[in-house]
């Protein structure tokens, strides 16, 4: 139940289609990433609202023990 | 569920603190729980830890809870702070002793400085 990380980015791009993105797969298995976000409108947004709205472009690929990611390091922010 | 949500409620008005986490303070059973649980350890904070891996229900119940996908995820007084990447970021910012100072929790303030020098 992997997943790559140009698909974590695919997803991640069509909520946020101006955002500066990057995927690192942490454990060389497809299932632990590392994602960047940077993207305007995350401004004057708290780490929980920016982070909330990556989970909901990630459709559901989180969920439950079956989920196809099971774990995504997140870092959010505006643009400097 | 509604049975989760009850026990999840409660363990939120009865702490100041508290740490819902995949094994338990002592035992971590996951890199990220285990992360969270050390800086709280570290800092000194007085916090309950609810173990997900012990209950189904409230495994799943939390993130409906707090409509947030993934654990570890942590609370004071009965707001949700975040999950390991925020606690982190929090945490090396000092952002998480302003918290702390603002909802009046106790914490050591010297081992805060510590982490962010170990990280710096």
């Amino acid at each position: 139940m992997a997943i790559e990380a140009h698909e974590i980015e695919a997803l991640i791009r069509e909520a946020f289609p101006d955002a500066t993105i990057t995927v690192n797969d942490l454990a060389g298995d497809g299932n632990h990433y590392a994602a960047e976000v940077i993207d305007e409108s995350f401004r004057g947004k708290n780490r929980v609202e920016q982070q909330r709205a990556v989970y909901a472009a990630l459709n559901g690929k989180m969920d439950g023990p079956n989920g196809q990611l099971h774990a995504l390091a997140l870092t959010t922010k505006a643009p400097d | 569920m509604t049975d989760a949500r009850a026990q999840i409620q409660q363990a939120l008005d009865e702490n100041e603190v508290v740490l819902f986490m995949k094994g338990t303070k002592e035992m971590p059973q996951c890199g990220f729980s285990s992360r969270v649980a050390g800086v709280l350890n570290y800092m000194g904070v007085a916090y309950r830890d609810v173990n997900v891996l012990a209950d189904e229900g409230v495994r799943q119940g939390i993130k409906d809870f707090s409509n947030w996908p993934t654990i570890p995820q942590l609370y004071v007084k009965g707001e949700f702070i975040g999950g390991c990447d925020i606690v982190t970021e929090m945490t090396l910012a000092g952002e998480l002793d302003e918290l702390f100072d603002q909802k009046e929790i106790t914490y050591n303030k010297e081992a805060a400085d510590k982490i962010r020098e170990a990280n710096a």
